[in-house]
């Protein structure tokens, strides 16, 4: 009789332990779910940065992106509201993402200009998100401070999607970068990738190099003196043992070795001396006839907008990819704000 | 004859504090953080003494104060690795390391103007990235905070 309560016991206390631990892994696997997202944010689902990303995610991101290439248009997001604010006008971005939304059979709201918002009024961030999240199910926002998205990721009951604060994160911009560069290359392994222009401020540079680490890459940082790569990048690539060499002119040796060659603007407000500006500023411009003797799976691309440091002569030849390369970021935006709201 | 010198310098303390091995370029930043100027109890402030452990160092004795959690916290950001003694009835009755703590909440301001912890009423957080070095990354911004231009809110 003893033995028999004895083990009735034993296996209803087993029973519990296993249900307990039953729950914990599902604790974990949710905990791993949203690790790819910022994991102080207040819905596990918004995408800040990068950063937290490894090989695995942005391979799976960049499948997501590829299927929706596949078949752009969907009801995935039908009934769903989503606001796009934009603190800092970028028309890009902003027609990109809201393009992604409508694509998708959900509807907008929002601001493309802070001047037109209450923050004039001096209404804080926190106040702005809070009110908008009473109506959206997501919330895409562009801030010209750093530090803006992930914030507001902490005070948000919806997801947020970081469409660029100030110098910081571009997630969705890298993430389309990287989508070109292996649509066009077939991989994303063992590129050898020229960077040109503003390497100094360029945040769409530094942030390739974080994304880049896993897949064994060469670089070639190629600027005026004032505008080199920074000493924290630059010790970032040997930590990681990414390649580079440094170059102070666009030069015809290191295009012909290039399988993408990544042009950024150099901006005249940059510089401190407006004479050094005068004095380079044609030495980074990219011409048709530099592309001769090129290999022939190079893309041409440029996070846009372009002024000068593309001739226009360069947009008729098959290596230009800066227009594809823009459009890439539909599917890859249609997959984040997807990822974003748990749909996929 | 020679080594009883600082011992004769700095009298015993009853009940109070000893800050120690504070850097000597940060002795004047510990007297300005604890609001030392303002108290009424003895305080002894020695500089640019020898040190076997750090070459020059400082040394604070206040009597009759004792240190809060916020000001360890604090004072572990402007000068990392400083020894604290609390004194009762002339005895060390705790001794510890000041030591920086993995994450900084709400004690020093970030640098970059551009940064959404100067434009909103937030706290703001730094991780610590190196604490030998005592450098500190604003999770906001990711900006490094240069040692020397620390400001305290």
């Amino acid at each position: 009789m003893r033995k028999g309560f004895t083990l009735f016991f034993f296996l209803f206390f087993t029973d519990k332990v296993i249900h307990n631990l039953l729950n914990l892994l599902h604790i974990i696997r949710n905990f791993e779910d949203s690790k790819h997202y910022s994991v102080m944010d207040k819905t596990g689902r918004s995408l800040i940065s990068l950063e937290g990303l490894d090989r695995n995610d942005i391979i799976r991101l960049l499948d997501q992106a590829a299927q929706f290439e596949a078949r752009p248009d969907r009801k995935t997001l039908d009934g769903k509201i989503v606001a796009t604010l934009f603190f800092e006008p970028s028309t890009r971005t902003r027609l990109s993402f809201e393009t992604a939304v409508n694509r998708l059979g959900g509807r907008v709201i929002g601001f493309s200009d802070a001047a037109t918002t209450s923050s004039t009024k001096g209404e804080t961030l926190k106040d702005t998100i809070m009110m908008v999240s009473n109506y959206a199910d997501l919330i895409i926002m562009r801030h010209y401070l750093e530090g803006a998205a992930k914030y507001a990721s902490e005070i948000s009951p919806v997801p947020i999607i970081n469409a660029g604060d100030g110098a910081n994160q571009h997630p969705s911009q890298t993430m389309l970068d990287l989508y070109s560069m292996r649509k066009t290359q077939g991989r994303l392994d063992d590129l050898n990738i020229c960077l040109v222009g503003d390497l100094k401020y360029g945040r769409t540079v530094h942030s390739m190099l974080t994304a880049m680490r896993f897949f064994n890459p060469t670089f070639h940082f190629i600027s005026p003196d004032e505008l080199r790569m920074p000493e924290e990048y630059k010790e970032y690539c040997r930590k990681n043992g990414i390649r580079f060499e440094e170059h102070s002119v666009l030069d015809h040796d290191t295009i012909a070795q290039a399988d993408i060659l990544y042009m950024t603007r150099v901006q005249k407000e940059r510089f401190t001396d407006l004479m050094e500006y005068e004095r380079v500023k044609d030495a980074f411009i990219l011409k048709n006839s530099m592309l001769e003797g090129t290999k022939d799976n190079l893309r041409i691309m440029h996070p846009l907008p372009r002024v000068n440091e593309i001739s226009q002569d360069v947009d008729s030849n098959p290596k230009a990819y800066f227009f594809q390369q823009a459009k890439n970021g539909l599917y890859v935006r249609e997959a984040l704000i997807c990822n974003a709201l748990n749909l996929l | 004859m020679e080594n009883q010198k600082p011992a004769l310098m700095v009298a015993a303390l009853e009940n109070g504090t000893v800050i120690d091995h504070i850097p000597s370029d940060k002795v004047f930043d510990v007297v300005s953080l604890l609001g030392l100027s303002h108290i009424d109890t003895p305080i002894t402030i020695g500089a640019n003494l020898t040190s076997h452990k750090m070459q020059s160092k400082g040394i604070i004795k206040i009597s009759d104060r004792f240190l809060t959690e916020d000001e360890c916290r604090k004072l572990s950001v402007i000068a990392p690795n400083i020894v604290m003694n609390t004194i009762r009835d002339y005895k060390v009755a705790d001794k510890k390391t000041i030591q920086l703590p993995d994450e900084i909440r709400g004690t020093i301001r970030c640098q970059n103007p551009k940064c959404i912890t100067n434009h909103e009423p937030m706290e703001t957080v730094f991780d610590v990235i190196d604490k030998k070095n005592g450098v500190l990354r604003c999770r906001y911004c990711n900006k490094d905070v240069n040692k020397s231009d620390i400001k305290i809110i």
